[in-house]
């Protein structure tokens, strides 16, 4: 069975401490808990429920809900770029392009090695320097093929 | 001209809190503290400023309506889901001036008589929700925050939290849902906010760019504020232009500043020598502008309502004569149809439909009165939804169409 380990606890039992009730601790905990174990699976929900004392499909309902909260495994840079207007205009689609054949995956399949996936994602609010991609806590701008392809070189070797 | 918003943004180590008390900051805060709760109200009513997250709202106004001696506490909640397409404003006033953030929360806080309060950060903005803590941390060290804040007999918390990627955790009753743990379902209003808002209590959801305003106007005074910008829309306001011009970024001008000369200035043009085709001068919410009408108008609440379009957050998209308007209208469709809570009927089915027959008439495999067909899916969402994202659909889809109905017609096979 999965659990927090004691640093992961203690970042819970902080994160309780900073709602005036426990319900709006929900998500942060969801957070923390895909940080640990990098998706929400149906396991995750049972143990963030037992942990907070709501149901799993409780707690899946509002997973659910968010984009950013994962209902299925990516790979270890999860690259999501954006297809919102101005990365459109600015050239989203030739950036897909060299990420489709960098990696030889389709949106959201993650690569033999389990290191790359990828996915389109919606406005990150990074217009002004699009296109932009997100990879983790990290962005990436004024994206042209050529920078997706160091980009990725650069990660593989990471 | 005078800047009220973006004045530190060239100074180095904003997130450094000695060098921003060197510069100034956290007096107007002080200040704050010396006056009456509800002298501040007065002062940021006199002011005119109004709710810079797209809607416009007059801020004191908003304020006043939290009741007084509630036995309930008072929540400040600072809307930081940034996710218009198009906007990026508040982005840089957390990027580059955090303490500008929180010391304008804090008199927020002080005037509503608030004592724990939240930033809903969008998450992907965790690189951002770094700088926030830094300065969050500094504030309580140098004892802004905390439980006697600036020395005097007044205690304010500040949290960050952080949204997990919903365009609608924006609208505010969708925020505090989301806050509260829930899927980021809009309320029906009322009963609204001001008096059932966070945990059923009194709760006040303000814009980053908004509360970002308030140390200038204590500062400076709401005379001051108010001698700027124009008759009902006072003040400066902040830009942030996308798209096909030479210079894109986050610029900050007086209410009432010319788009053109915006456009040709502050953002340097159209590029490569190509024609304006069109703008979006609020995000991708309002009805679109063909380069015509962009002639004369002024940036303001009222200048852009009469000329057919809305200033809404500010988020400015540039086309320039190359883009073809179903595909970008596509673009924008499949935005909504994403990002739909499914709550109600009218949006969950509209969005959906019209971004599917755009798709398909992208494809090339539309008949004319699918165009005919989109304004109607327009009629039917608008106006009958708990919250305004149909309404954010209907503007584009009925613009781009009335506007550009050849190049959808050249579209269709018959």
């Amino acid at each position: 069975m999965i659990q927090f380990n004691e640093e992961a606890m203690r970042q819970y039992q902080a994160i309780l401490k900073r709602y005036p009730e426990k319900r709006p601790a929900l998500i942060p905990v969801l957070i923390l808990a895909q940080k640990e174990f990098g998706w929400i699976s149906q396991e995750v929900a049972e143990y963030v429920g037992s942990l907070m004392g709501y149901p799993a499909s409780d707690v899946l309902s509002v997973a659910t809900f968010y984009t950013m909260l994962r209902k299925k495994p990516v790979g270890k840079y999860h690259m999501e770029i954006c297809r919102n207007v101005s990365c459109w205009l600015m050239g989203t689609y030739p950036c897909v392009d060299e990420i489709k054949r960098r990696l030889g995956v389709e949106a959201e399949e993650i690569t033999e090695d389990g290191k790359f996936s990828w996915n389109l994602t919606e406005c990150l609010g990074s217009c002004g320097t699009a296109p932009a991609m997100q990879v983790g806590d990290r962005y990436y701008e004024n994206l042209t093929p050529e920078s997706v392809g160091e980009i990725i070189e650069k990660l593989a070797n990471d | 001209m005078i800047k009220t918003l973006l004045m530190n943004i060239d100074e180095p180590d904003q997130v450094e809190i000695g060098r921003v008390r060197e510069r100034g900051g956290y007096a107007a805060l002080e200040k704050a503290l010396r006056m009456e709760p509800a002298a501040l109200i007065e002062e940021v009513k006199a002011s005119g400023l109004r709710g810079r997250g797209g809607a416009g709202f007059p801020t004191g106004m908003k304020w006043s309506f939290v009741p007084k001696n509630s036995d309930k506490p008072t929540y400040l909640l600072c809307n930081a889901d940034e996710s218009e397409p198009g906007t990026f404003k508040d982005r840089k006033l957390m990027e580059c001036d955090p303490h500008l953030l929180i010391e304008g929360m804090a008199i927020a806080c002080y005037a509503l008589d608030c004592h724990l309060s939240y930033i809903y950060l969008r998450g992907e903005f965790e690189f951002i929700a770094h700088t926030l803590q830094k300065a969050l941390d500094e504030a309580y060290e140098a004892g802004i925050l905390g439980p006697s804040v600036c020395g005097r007999d007044y205690a304010l918390d500040i949290y960050l939290h952080l949204g997990q990627g919903a365009y609608i955790c924006g609208e505010e009753t969708s925020l505090i849902e989301s806050l509260e743990g829930n899927r980021g379902y809009p309320r029906i209003k009322p009963p609204f906010p001001a008096t059932h808002g966070f945990l059923a209590s009194p709760t006040v959801v303000n814009n980053v760019e908004t509360l970002c305003a308030l140390p200038w106007i204590i500062a400076n005074g709401s005379a001051a504020y108010a001698a700027m910008g124009t008759e009902k829309s006072k003040g400066t306001k902040l830009f942030s232009v996308s798209g096909h011009v030479a210079k894109p970024g986050v610029y900050e001008v007086e209410m009432g500043y010319p788009l053109m000369d915006f456009i040709n200035n502050e953002s340097g043009g159209v590029p490569n020598g190509r024609k304006l085709k069109a703008v979006i001068p609020g995000g991708s919410s309002v009805p679109v502008l063909r380069a015509e009408e962009c002639e004369g108008v002024l940036l303001d609440y009222e200048s852009l309502l009469k000329a057919g379009s809305m200033l809404g957050s500010g988020g400015m998209i540039v086309f320039d004569e190359t883009v073809r308007m179903p595909e970008a209208l596509s673009v924008i469709a499949d935005f909504y149809a994403h990002e739909s809570c499914g709550q109600c009927t009218p949006c969950r089915e509209g969005t959906g439909w019209a971004a599917k027959i755009l798709r398909n008439l992208i494809a090339g495999k539309g008949k004319r009165p699918d165009i005919d067909l989109l304004l109607k899916i327009a009629d039917m969402m608008e106006g009958k939804t708990i919250c305004p994202l149909a309404d954010a659909d209907v503007m584009p889809i009925r613009s781009f169409i009335t506007k550009f109905r050849s190049e959808f017609e050249e579209l269709c096979s018959n």
